[in-house]
């Protein structure tokens, strides 16, 4: 599975929640779209992912 | 006897409302406009000012606005110059039709008056439009008394095509007209539409319009907004000065322009100032008198709020009135005016909606445009 | 009376904006505190795997979040972008900056719009960030623009107010606040930005490359309140006295 552009090991039947936090990705302060669309937080725990899904996880930095 | 009087914000059977806030945001700001608070040094401030605030409009039509006509005017001509050079637009109104279905107290062609009615056949109408536009004029304006019955739209529509072949620009001023019906004239060949709401009081207008379709305030109201709907070029604006309380009229008259323009930036604005004249000689000095000097402020403000406006200076007033307005504040001038149904080449076939006071024809204010420093302009666009 | 700055049904007491690129997050909280802002912008990055600091722990917590568009090259993926930032819950604002020139950095008009048309749909508070248009200014207020922000001069450059007559247009003719963005690399420019009668000021290089910069920071929202007076106040010009009768309406009659 691809997440930002880097080739990602996935977990057993992880679901997007599972999976942000196994990789210690701050739940609260990102957004993440997969294959383009993007994912309702609300959702997160429903999303089974699989090998060939696309992830960006993007959260805020610094910027005018 | 009394008189059930109609309400004058229902709207009468085929009048097309249209969705717009103008209407509101006018009559809201001028309820809130109280002249009597205003300062010299408010006149002051907006005299500073290269753009004014609603505020420094009505600081401009303020009594405390009075001493400083000389400022302004001063003010206006820089303005009037920047936006116009030396250029006056001529034109003249030919009057086609005086029937009128409305009842309005201060109006010669008040359908209850006993004047003589008449329409100009096509026929009659071209040999009026030749002898017009004999006189070098290449913009006209046609005008009809408000009977949808007996000058309906499409007499209306032949008269602005035949108009249309012997003139550069066609203006009309006739009743208000649903968006479809402006645009079918518009398809004719005329390019701007003057309507004017005479009073923005509404217990004003209700108390002077007694009966007929223009008691409807809100209908008249919108037209400059249908008219741009149905693609005409310009919108003109005017309040019958002195009918209501002259500086709260004219303070709603350059709001319901503006906002207008700010709706329909490509629209070209015009404003009119006609007035009821005070009586000569009348002992008790009404403040809501149009003497000159007011009818100027008047216009000195509407020139600095929109400075890139036209104005227009009617034959109701003198001469010697006109010519030193030109140039300074108004952009246009009729000539060769005459008032009654046509009359222009032949008798005319009605009675005078008013008296003019200048008669000059158009060579003699020709003249007198050049004699001023000015130029004379007949056509200033061509149309494609 | 409260002068207040209202965006979108928001009001606001400063009008200073702060941009928070460009400096570390130590500071963040410093410089906002000491420019008084009350709106700061960000912008979406990818996130990296575990314990980042993260800058939404550094803004006070009574600031509006305005997050940017930055990297967007067309109205599509600043939509995209704008709903990311959404998902993360900090709110409804968005500054939509469509960029695709990268030597001058100009904003997209057309993209803009096109852009602003969608979010404002979607119920974003939209603040567009353009080129001083006057007919681009009019479309994006009917595309239901919350404010318009156009640039004083290039992004970066420091320059100040190069489109001051143009920015002049748009307050006289725009209903929505006019914020002028990027350009502005003194608190003297910002405040003639304020003087001239913008609602409010957007600026981060000037403040980020100050050698303090919470002490910039400062000076800039000094500035900004000072030009807001002088404009409330209203700016003198010399004017010759009034005169009773004279020359031009010397021939009033009646």
């Amino acid at each position: 599975m691809k997440v930002n552009g880097k080739e990602m090991t996935l977990g057993n039947n992880q679901n997007l929640l599972q999976f942000l936090e196994v990789n210690q990705f701050d739940v609260a302060t990102l957004a993440v779209a997969r294959n383009g669309e993007i994912v309702p937080k609300v959702t997160y725990e429903t999303v089974t992912l699989g090998e060939e899904d696309i992830l960006e996880v993007v959260r805020f930095v610094g910027g005018g | 006897m009394a008189v059930k009087r109609t309400d004058p914000l229902a709207y009468q059977p085929g009048m097309a409302i249209i969705t717009s806030e103008i209407l509101d945001k006018v009559l809201k700001n001028v309820d809130n406009y109280d002249y009597s608070k205003i300062s010299a040094r408010d006149v002051e401030e907006a005299l500073k000012k290269d753009h004014l605030s609603m505020k420094d409009y009505g600081a401009l039509l303020s009594p405390a606005a009075t001493p400083y006509l000389e400022e302004m005017a001063k003010k206006a001509v820089i303005e009037t110059r920047r936006h116009f050079g030396n250029s006056i637009g001529l034109f003249t109104p030919l009057y086609i039709a005086n029937y009128c279905e409305n009842n309005c107290v201060y109006c010669g062609f008040n359908c209850k008056n006993k004047i003589r009615r008449g329409k100009l056949s096509l026929a009659e109408m071209e040999r009026e439009l030749e002898a017009i536009a004999k006189t070098g004029l290449k913009e006209i304006l046609i005008l009809t008394g408000e009977s949808r019955h007996h000058s309906g739209v499409e007499y209306i529509g032949a008269a602005v095509k035949l108009a249309a072949e012997y003139f550069a620009t066609v203006g009309i001023e006739i009743y208000p007209l649903n968006a479809d019906e402006y645009a079918y004239l518009k398809k004719c060949g005329a390019d701007f539409v003057s309507v004017y709401q005479e009073t923005y009081n509404l217990d004003k207008y209700q108390q002077v319009h007694l009966s007929g379709p223009k008691r409807v305030f809100p209908y008249r109201f919108d037209s400059q907004e249908r008219a741009l709907m149905g693609g005409m070029r310009g919108v003109s604006f005017g309040a019958l000065l002195g009918l209501g309380d002259f500086r709260k009229d004219a303070f709603a008259t350059g709001l319901h322009a503006s906002f207008i323009q700010q709706k329909y930036p490509h629209a070209e604005i015009g404003f009119s100032t006609p007035r009821l004249r005070p009586f000569i000689n009348n002992a008790d000095n009404n403040p809501n008198d149009v003497h000159e000097q007011q009818l100027l402020q008047v216009m000195l403000a509407y020139r600095l709020l929109m400075p890139f406006a036209g104005i227009t200076i009617s034959t109701r007033e003198r001469a010697g009135f006109r010519d030193h307005v030109i140039g300074m504040v108004a952009t246009k001038i009729s000539a060769g005016v005459r008032v009654g149904v046509g009359g222009h080449e032949q008798e005319e076939k009605g009675d005078e909606q008013f008296e003019i006071s200048d008669p000059r024809s158009v060579s003699e204010v020709h003249q007198m445009i050049l004699n001023r420093g000015l130029q004379p302009v007949y056509r200033d666009y061509i149309r494609v | 009376m409260t002068d207040q700055l209202v965006i979108g049904g928001h009001p606001f007491n400063s009008r200073f904006i702060l941009g928070s690129g460009k400096f570390s997050l130590e500071i963040v909280k410093a410089v906002v505190e000491n420019g008084g802002a009350e709106i700061v912008t960000l912008a979406l990055r990818r996130a990296n795997q575990g314990g980042e600091e993260n800058i939404l722990d550094y803004i006070p917590p009574n600031v509006t979040l305005l997050p940017n568009t930055s990297g967007a090259r067309t109205a599509e993926e600043a939509v995209k972008i704008a709903r990311l930032a959404r998902e993360i819950n900090c709110g409804n604002f968005i500054k939509v900056e469509v960029i695709k020139d990268s030597k001058y950095l100009f904003p997209d008009n057309y993209e803009t719009i096109k852009a602003t048309e969608i979010l404002a749909r979607d119920g974003f508070v939209v603040m567009p960030y353009m080129y001083p248009d006057l007919n681009v200014a009019r479309d994006l207020v009917s595309a239901g623009a919350a404010a318009v922000m156009p640039l004083a001069s290039p992004i970066g450059s420091n320059k100040g107010l190069s489109t001051r007559d143009f920015i002049e247009i748009l307050v006289n003719e725009i209903p929505v606040p006019i914020i002028v963005d990027a350009g502005i690399g003194r608190p003297s420019q910002a405040c003639e930005a304020m003087e001239m009668g913008v609602d409010a000021v957007m600026c981060n290089t000037a403040v980020a490359t100050a050698k303090n910069i919470p002490l910039m920071a400062r000076a800039f929202g000094q500035a900004i309140e000072s030009g807001r007076n002088a404009y409330l106040a209203g700016l003198g010009r010399v004017l010759n006295q009034a005169e009773a009768s004279s020359p031009l309406t010397g021939f009033l009659e009646d």
